[in-house]
């Protein structure tokens, strides 16, 4: 290959790199078999406790996955292919991007969907940046319903932007106002009258929402929601310790050029077949490039083939019935925790918060060693007191479970 | 092929779930949907076999060969998905992390976190790695972000510009404007180097960074890097390595000796995590020493006693992601430099220069090289003989699938004309890389003898050139 | 597949006034019309949508009032005189590929009311247009 190159040491093909710049030396480890690797790495995985019976949401959700949904995404024609920028020899992704678009919309009862973004909490960013371009507005208001993280992300997004960050609800010369439903604390809303003023306000309503909630509670598109956004890691995708992820964003028919992210469409060929292709990509980094809708150039596509999967598998019966059954044991439970002071004054989905006799802390330390991953101290992300614990349950939870949980929190607690 | 929502049939189920074990509980009809939300209704089977055959309408990397310049296609190992797959990893609650008490619960995720944050600042000679950022264009908007952070904390409020070389990908601007920016775009002399007067003349104290890469989108190694850095570092801006290309040179040389500043890294690229589609990618960002106070945050620290735990940085920028960006990219990619280690991605490196070159030595005749320098890991031509004749970058492109391999990239850099840019990495054998420039070659004598020789292809594929057009006007984007 | 403007012209109409930005300007009755020509549409390939300005919206010139895009491109369109705008092609929304078919007729884009007429003298001529578009490199 050097003689057809036309060079005589690989180190020539390496020339061009100046003397003084090259490195003698580093300090990577030598490698080492595979054997070692998966064995290095099975004791770092053991160092984690994944085994306890889990309580613990705050937007993260331990729904159980379908064998089907590991097994289909892990075809390497999906996992191991690009971007369909070919599209001939990408109609697989293609398909399943248009059919996950439509899932979502039926989902949410919005119009439009993309392809996808990064997760729930850079969604929040894009669909504010997003309504200011449509609004050419340049405040965002921030209800206190949205989860702490969220709003901790978008504040380090817009760090360096010159424009207003509001707390509230209040739509008056605002591009946008942001909820979330069920809200952090689980809490639920209907959110139609305040879509209404913020349209006579002349602004957008963003509603971050939960999508296993929407087997059963009002939709986005209902309460008149400009855009629905979500953190989608609850339809099929691992917890993963944070990530990978899926950010949905879905929006209505007029504001669809204004949306971030890449969106495909059906076509046909010269024969008249069928197809997918990727479309309004001029509204995108590789063309538009300092004027696009976003710098985002990837998106979650095999995390968004997985909600498809996820979805599909549920089916229209399923999914209801699926929240009915995380919902009716949130229920339960909250019935079997009288001791504690439950903080919510709305219904609520499967999440909600409770006020312990001590602090909560101490009692999640203490719930572990008794094998329960007890629920999310408030204090720690700055949405309560010391006491406040935010307690999630899924249609993994049992009843025996939920009973020994409410019997074990209440001993922790009370002791 | 059908959609999924066109095989449905009422009241068919796949998942069937346990019988509800206590009283079903209901919401007030305010709060409820009005209707089920219309869900296809198939069975198991029907969306096994559905996912299958739609799996089958692709191309991947373990089936073809995939030569896509600039997006570092190389072969995705298999025990990265072992490892992924590993429960301690795969089911771990991220807001473990969340609550001091339960730290104890995470031990091995941040000890894994900070061990690759260490691999891949010693690989680029960086001095803080944070795993945040969850692609390649969030590590960007990370690292603008970082550099406007830092130029707010001197003082230096003036500084609203950020340097780009028209070479660039999209999204350095994209990120650079997105973060607050104004952009200055600098032109590539036809060596393919940024042109250094322009440069100079950009270059004044309203610049706050540069961003580039090295080597560069054109495949070059940028050989006034050094001067580059120089001159920014003396108005006090700060130099942002675009990662894609780092493929080309680990172990020859390290962005942080080449005097950048702030980077991102392409995990999904150089280090085998795969694409997925076009996603999860995995974006972090490094920093030398003068931005290590305001990376995103918290970040796993190593305490006392011994024992990991969270601290945020003295002047973090805050956060960019919930917890610590794409973790189970990072697990894959850690697998990777493990099993590698520093003598393999040396030689990785030397493969990926070496098989680039080798394509170029054998297609240079027959398509024009873009630019007269020694090429890294990548070859960029100008297809604009064969344009001529009728067969344009695009239908070279589609004539290539047709050979059961994917086209190289066409049309970026933008800066060539009718550009093809191949990258074939280094997992590929000299016989697949035969076998594509003997392709290539037969492509070229068609198009030499025939008009418009490609003007219908591909041939082979499950569909045709599809009307995009029509696709963008009609907006038929949801069943 | 692309196809090639039938309709590719070498020359440029006499009546209009040009920008550099590939714009034209119609000066009638009070109005101008304002569109994007030939060699623009060529450039961009089958335009898909053109978003349009806001009746009564007021520009100066160089404003970006709005864009045009094709499947593999967009353009900002500037306002090439100032002025108010007092109508826009509605039938472009539905029909973009008026813009490609008939770039200096019924592919015109907004109407501003001509109050600016030194800024409209300050613009080119076809020829020079013409001379202009030889001079690109393209």
């Amino acid at each position: 290959m050097l003689a057809t190159i036309g060079v005589s040491s690989m180190e020539e093909l390496f020339e061009s790199i100046p003397e003084d710049v090259r490195l003698d030396s580093w300090d990577v480890p030598p490698g080492i078999s595979e054997m070692a690797v998966l064995d290095e790495l099975t004791q770092l995985s053991r160092k984690n406790d994944e085994g306890l019976v889990g309580f613990l949401g705050g937007g993260f959700y331990d729904h159980y996955i379908p064998a089907a949904v590991d097994a289909l995404s892990m075809r390497q024609e999906f996992y191991t292919a690009y971007t369909p920028y070919q599209p001939e020899c990408a109609q697989g992704t293609l398909q399943s991007i248009y059919e996950y678009q439509s899932s979502i919309a039926r989902l949410t009862e919005m119009e439009f969907v993309n392809a996808s973004l990064y997760e729930g909490g850079t969604a929040v960013f894009e669909a504010a940046t997003m309504a200011m371009r449509i609004t050419k507005r340049s405040r965002i208001v921030c209800h206190e319903s949205l989860n702490p993280t969220y709003r901790k992300q978008l504040l380090t997004h817009i760090s360096n932007l010159d424009l207003d960050f509001v707390e509230g609800d209040d739509p008056e010369g605002a591009a946008c106002v942001i909820v979330q439903n069920p809200s952090f604390l689980g809490s639920l809303a209907d959110y139609t009258a305040l879509a209404e003023r913020c349209h006579e306000a002349g602004a957008l309503l963003i509603m971050s929402f939960y999508p296993t909630s929407l087997g059963l509670v009002k939709t986005p598109g209902e309460m008149g929601a400009d855009i629905a956004v979500a953190e989608g890691q609850c339809l099929g995708i691992p917890l993963g310790f944070g990530g990978p992820y899926l950010g949905i964003m879905a929006t209505r028919k007029k504001h669809v050029r204004k949306m971030p992210g890449r969106i495909a469409a059906a076509t046909e060929d010269a024969a008249g077949r069928r197809g997918f292709v990727l479309t309004l990509q001029a509204r995108e980094q590789h063309i538009r490039r300092a004027k696009a809708m976003s710098n985002i150039c990837s998106n979650q596509a095999l995390c968004a083939l997985r909600a498809l999967i996820y979805l599909t598998l549920m089916g229209k019966e399923g999914l209801r019935e699926l929240a009915t059954q995380c919902h009716s044991k949130a229920e339960y439970l909250k019935s079997k925790l009288a001791f504690a002071e439950v903080l919510n004054s709305a219904p609520t989905f499967n999440e909600f918060a409770v006020r312990l006799p001590k602090n909560a802390e101490e009692v999640v330390r203490a719930m572990a060693a008794r094998g329960f991953e007890a629920g999310l101290p408030l204090a720690s992300v700055g949405a309560g007191e010391a006491g406040d614990l935010l307690v999630a349950v899924t249609e993994r939870r049992t009843r025996e479970q939920l009973d020994a949980y409410a019997v074990a929190l209440e001993e922790v607690s009370c002791s | 092929m059908q959609l999924i929502f066109e095989k449905s049939k009422e009241g068919r189920r796949a998942i069937v779930l346990d019988p509800l074990d206590v009283p079903e509980a209901e919401l007030p009809s305010e709060l409820r949907r009005k209707e089920a939300a219309a869900l296809p209704e198939v069975s198991e089977l029907d969306i096994v076999r559905h996912f299958t055959l739609l799996s089958q309408r692709n191309f991947g990397i373990d089936s073809h060969f995939y030569p896509l310049g600039s997006c570092t296609m190389k072969y995705n190992p298999k025990i990265a998905e072992v490892v992924a797959a590993l429960p301690g990893f795969a089911h771990l609650h991220p807001h473990l992390s969340t609550s001091e008490a339960l730290w104890d619960r995470c031990q091995g995720a941040l000890e894994l976190t900070q061990r690759f944050e260490g691999l891949l600042a010693e690989i680029a000679g960086m001095e803080e790695v944070s795993l945040q950022p969850i692609a390649g264009a969030h590590g960007e908007l990370a690292g603008t972000l970082l550099m406007a952070a830092y130029h707010r904390d001197k003082g230096h409020t003036h500084k609203t510009k950020i340097i780009i070389p028209d070479s660039a990908h999209g999204t350095n601007p994209a990120s650079a404007a997105i973060a607050g920016f104004d952009i200055v775009e600098v032109p590539s002399g036809p060596d393919g180097m940024i042109d250094f007067e322009a440069y100079s003349k950009a270059m004044d104290d309203d610049v706050a960074g540069v961003m580039t890469t090295c080597p560069n989108t054109h495949g070059l190694f940028e050989k006034r890097i050094d001067e580059i850095a120089k001159l920014a570092h003396k108005h006090d801006a700060l130099l942002y390595y675009d990662g894609a290309n780092l493929n080309a040179i680990m172990g020859k040389c390290r962005p942080g000796d080449l005097g950048f500043d702030v980077m991102h890294y392409n995990v999904h690229k150089t280090f085998a995590t795969p694409h997925g589609m076009g996603g999860p990618g995995c974006g972090p960002v490094g920093v030398g020493a003068k931005l290590a106070p305001y990376l995103p945050g918290p970040r796993v620290i190593k305490q006392e006693d011994g024992r990991f735990g969270l601290a945020m940085p003295e002047k973090s920028i805050g956060r960019m992601a919930p917890f610590f960006g794409n973790f189970m990219m990072a697990v894959r990619g850690y697998a990777y430099i493990r099993h590698l280690g520093g003598e393999g991605l040396k030689e990785v490196s030397e493969a990926a220069v070496l098989n680039a070159n080798y394509i170029h030595a054998r297609l240079k005749g027959a398509y024009q090289s873009a630019f007269d320098g020694r090429f890294m890991h990548e070859c960029v031509f100008s297809a604009t003989a064969q344009a001529a004749k009728g067969a344009k970058a695009v239908d070279i492109a589609k004539a290539v699938l047709d050979y059961g391999m994917h086209a190289p990239t066409v049309y970026f850099p933008l800066t060539v004309k009718e550009s093809i840019m191949i990258e074939p990495t280094e997992t590929e054998s000299r016989e697949t890389l035969d076998a594509f420039c003997d392709a290539m070659l037969e492509i070229a004598d068609a198009a030499e003898k025939e008009d418009g020789a490609f003007a219908d292809s591909p041939r082979k594929t499950p569909v045709g050139r599809l009307d995009e057009v029509r696709a963008a006007k009609e907006l038929n984007c949801v069943y | 597949m692309r196809k090639e403007n039938p309709e590719a012209v070498s020359t440029f109409p006499e009546d209009l006034r040009y920008t550099k930005d590939h714009e034209w300007v119609r000066l009638d009755g009070g109005v101008y019309t304002v569109g994007i020509t030939s060699h623009a549409t060529e450039q961009l390939g089958d335009v898909t949508y053109v978003e349009m300005p806001e009746v009564g919206a007021e520009f100066g010139v160089g404003d970006e009032v709005g864009t045009v895009e094709s499947v593999k491109a967009a353009s900002d369109v500037y306002a090439p005189v100032g002025g108010q705008v007092t109508e826009v092609n509605g039938e472009l929304e539905d029909a973009p590929e008026r813009v490609n078919e008939s770039p200096f007729e019924a592919g015109w884009f907004f109407k501003l009311d001509a109050s600016a007429l030194a800024d409209f003298d300050a613009l080119m001529n076809a020829g020079a247009y013409e001379t202009f578009v030889q001079g690109l490199d393209h």
